[in-house]
């Protein structure tokens, strides 16, 4: 399995906690041709991305293949404290997964 | 977010990344996880189908409160910033669209209740068409959209 990162930046301003996240992933729609061989590369893309903050979910992403390759996500909830945990997990549609986490600043 | 910021920040959060490698395992249970992943809808190649597939209805409601950020040039279109946020109160869904995608649904966003309806992503666009972006308030499918001209396609390479 390719090296999985999710990079994580939270940030809490008036009750209100901003998160930024990337992720490494490939993102194949499975519609891309590989130019040598003219095959179809076959899809591999994050299925679904789960933020959690204190084990309390925030968001939940449902994602298919034309999200960008190395996705990138913001999101914003209410509540959070600076120290605060955010986690983020996904899995994708070859049963891989990955998780990260952060704490608020 | 200026590419200047963004720079800082990636290099601030490789440490956060090495982390999240370490813990990446076991999380998940292998099968079942992904019960909530709608096949007919991200396999949809009309947009009606789509929303269908969603929330069994593809009846929405133009919305001028809900607003879409996205270039109105995008010279790569493997890369399209696009941000959306509402002032629609009881938001529990937004879902963005690429309109003239071979399977125009990109992601449907899930909020809790503790969210603030803001999400912002990067898509890829086949070719020049609007952003559409569909939210769920109060149980009522709302939308809005956004053209988006788009010199290099991003599908296909």
């Amino acid at each position: 399995m390719a090296k999985s990162k999710i990079r994580i930046r939270a940030k809490v301003k008036g009750g209100v906690t901003t998160v930024r996240s990337l992720m490494t992933h490939p993102m194949e729609t499975g519609l891309r041709k590989d130019k040598k061989t003219g095959k179809k590369i076959p899809a591999h893309f994050i299925q679904e991305v789960k933020a959690t903050w204190n084990g309390r979910t925030v968001l939940t992403a449902y994602w298919g293949g034309a999200v960008s390759k190395d996705p990138y996500l913001s999101f914003k909830f209410k509540g959070g404290a600076k120290g605060d945990t955010v986690t983020i997990a996904w899995k994708d549609n070859l049963g891989q997964s990955a998780s990260g986490q952060t704490k608020i600043r | 977010m200026t590419d200047m910021k963004r720079r800082l920040f990636l290099k601030g959060s490789v440490a956060v990344g090495a982390v999240g490698a370490g813990l990446a395992s076991g999380l998940f249970t292998p099968r079942a996880v992904l019960a909530d992943w709608s096949e007919s809808a991200f396999h949809a190649t009309k947009i009606p189908a789509a929303l269908n597939g969603l929330f069994g209805t593809d009846t929405t409601e133009v919305s001028d409160a809900i607003q879409i950020k996205a270039p109105d040039i995008a010279e790569n279109g493997a890369v399209v910033p696009v941000t959306v946020k509402t002032d629609l109160e009881d938001v529990s869904h937004i879902v963005i669209i690429a309109a003239a995608n071979a399977t125009p649904l990109v992601a449907d966003f899930e909020l809790s209740e503790l969210s603030v309806p803001f999400v912002a992503t990067r898509i890829k666009m086949g070719k020049t068409a609007d952003v559409v972006a569909v939210v769920k308030a109060g149980g009522k499918l709302y939308s809005a959209r956004k053209a988006v001209k788009v010199t290099i396609g991003g599908c296909g390479g």
